[in-house]
């Protein structure tokens, strides 16, 4: 898109670019053709020689058990912090759309927690399942239920999903509000004068019709669970116990800083890059307007 | 037919159950900030708030030094992030609102070529690259540097496609007029465009406010020193693996410093922030 008029100059916009052309291309273009370079050498172990290696850094990342068990763990992890939050979300949603008192403080009574960083988010919700001192975790050790996130793998990663769908629910809250508040009342009168109402209006008129949200939403969320959860990891669990709660990205984290192999992590980062460039085209395929009803 | 009020019960109860769930980890952080590390320690903390608020909040601000921890003092710790959030959040929107500005007001060679780099950028977030990354940081000598923490954030297209969205909409008309007055690009921009876009910047800014205020990584691999570390970082170091005897009650006075500053800014903003929100993402 273009717009008619314009300005004639010809060297200024080049300068008013500059300063993002710059940083795009120092810390964007420039580190990611790094990694895919990375990706196909391989360092001698005391960093003297490289050599190219085709696609070896990939065949054995994608060969390492290791490997495929992160894969497994990201996949539970992410499919458990969607469904978590996207439905809850949703129902906190549906319940403030209507014309209730005091909807606007329930509002922003629901809204406040998108601004906690995740690490923060896992601070709190350590400080109450801590199985000696937090509220919760003691409450379950003294029913005999054996609570112990840092021993045990599946208690772990159950707390992990909770603290990150905890910081994220407010984030779909809105824009499932935003969506819902969009669907013109006039369809949902004539829906319910019709005789549809409760499960009903909301299985055939509001589901569907808030459905490029949804599709929108999925893809946010699963962003959201491998990438900005490395905070909540990195807090809680360190990736532990064992490593049941080590998902790629701290993977990338672990093999680039704390084992320095620097041609696999590479090789990681750019899987990440194929996953995430998926992702991102399924947005804006959704976005743009695909799954539409109205 | 049922009263109004009745009906409405348990949406009532349900968003009651839903404020609770999400107010309930905040209040117990609260409460450890308010009595004494040992008592923690010992699994015996109240429900209640207790008496030393005071004595908490003032040693983790002034100090944070525990029987256990070593900590940063959280002032130095909050002007830190403030510091990074702001540079962010600014820097962002200047670069994106000129780069904006000239994709969407002049018609120039590579134009639509620039425009397709900055957008590619969304691809990746910046924890993707962050190997590589470190790396060009470490051979520009940016590492520990103000400038290693903040510039390699604003790196990104959400800022330019918000304002080009924008100024698609600023009628030809306003343009024509500018010329015929004989009014530039520049003296348009500031006269007419920025006023005109200060709703979208205020938007902006509070989203990115939060964004540069909430991040972990970076910081984590960029500052070394201590007297760089952010709120955030120091928090989950004082924290280290969590044991039960350790100085919980200064953890829990840091924590709520630390999630004051960008709660307020949501809820205090709360209109800009739900525009800006939807806004950028959309």
């Amino acid at each position: 898109m273009q717009r008619r008029v314009v300005f004639n100059n010809r060297i200024l916009p080049y300068f008013l670019l500059l300063p993002q052309l710059v940083i795009t291309i120092v810390f964007f273009f420039w580190p990611a053709s790094q990694a895919i370079y990375q990706s196909v050498l391989k360092q001698d172990p005391f960093g003297l020689r490289t050599t190219f290696v085709y696609l070896e850094n990939f065949s054995t990342v994608l060969s390492d058990p290791l490997y495929i068990e992160s894969i497994q763990v990201t996949i539970v992890f992410s499919i458990s912090v969607t469904v978590f939050v996207m439905t809850l979300a949703l129902l906190f949603a549906v319940m403030a759309d209507r014309q209730i008192r005091g909807a606007q403080t329930y509002k922003t009574l629901l809204l406040w927690p998108y601004a906690l960083a995740p690490a923060v988010a896992a601070v709190l919700w350590m400080f109450i399942f801590h199985p000696a001192i937090g509220v919760f975790g003691k409450t379950l050790n003294n029913a005999g239920l054996k609570w112990d996130y840092q021993l045990n793998g599946a208690q772990a990663l159950l707390l992990v999903v909770v603290a990150s769908s905890w910081k994220q629910i407010a984030h779909n809250f809105l824009f499932f509000l935003a969506g819902l508040q969009s669907i013109p009342t006039a369809v949902v009168e004539a829906a319910m004068i019709d005789g549809a109402g409760g499960w009903k209006l909301f299985r055939a008129i509001l589901l569907p019709l808030i459905s490029p949200t949804t599709f929108y939403l999925i893809t946010i969320n699963l962003v959201f669970a491998f990438f900005d959860t490395f905070g909540v990891i990195h807090a809680l669990t360190h990736g532990g116990p064992g490593r049941s709660t080590t998902t790629l990205m701290y993977k990338v984290y672990m093999d680039g800083y704390v084992n320095l192999n620097l041609g696999q992590s590479a090789a990681q980062s750019v899987i990440l890059m194929l996953i995430v460039s998926v992702l991102v085209w399924m947005q804006f395929r959704f976005v743009e307007g695909k799954v539409h009803y109205t | 037919m049922i009263p109004k009020r009745l009906r409405n019960f348990p949406i009532h109860l349900t968003l009651v159950v839903a404020v609770i769930v999400f107010v309930f980890p905040v209040y117990f952080a609260f409460i450890g900030s308010t009595w004494d590390a040992s008592l923690i320690g010992r699994g015996q903390m109240p429900l209640t708030p207790g008496p030393d608020l005071i004595a908490n909040y003032t040693n983790a601000l002034t100090s944070a030094q525990g029987g256990r921890i070593i900590g940063n003092p959280v002032q130095a710790l909050l002007w830190n992030s403030l510091q990074m959030a702001v540079a962010i959040a600014v820097g962002k929107i200047i670069i994106s609102i000129l780069s904006a500005y000239a994709v969407a007001f002049f018609r120039f060679p590579l134009r639509m070529f620039f425009f397709a780099m900055i957008f590619l950028t969304l691809m990746l977030p910046i924890e993707v690259r962050i190997a590589p990354t470190y790396k060009v940081m470490s051979d520009l000598g940016l590492i520990n540097t103000f400038a290693g923490l903040t510039i390699p954030l604003m790196a990104s297209a959400t800022g330019t496609l918000l304002f080009r969205q924008f100024f698609l909409t600023i009628p030809d008309e306003y343009v024509e007029a500018a010329k015929i007055d004989g009014a530039g690009p520049m003296r348009f921009f500031w006269s007419i465009v920025l006023p005109l876009s200060r709703t979208n910047i205020a938007a902006l800014f509070v989203i990115l406010f939060i964004y540069g205020w909430n991040q972990y990584l970076w910081p984590l691999l960029i500052t070394t020193s201590r007297d760089m570390e952010t709120i955030v970082i120091g928090i989950v170091k004082m924290m280290g693996t969590g044991e039960a005897q350790t100085d919980w009650n200064l953890i829990m006075a840091s924590t709520v410093l630390a999630l004051l500053p960008p709660v307020l800014v949501v809820v205090l903003m709360q209109q800009w922030f739900v525009r800006g929100l939807v806004q950028t993402e959309k």
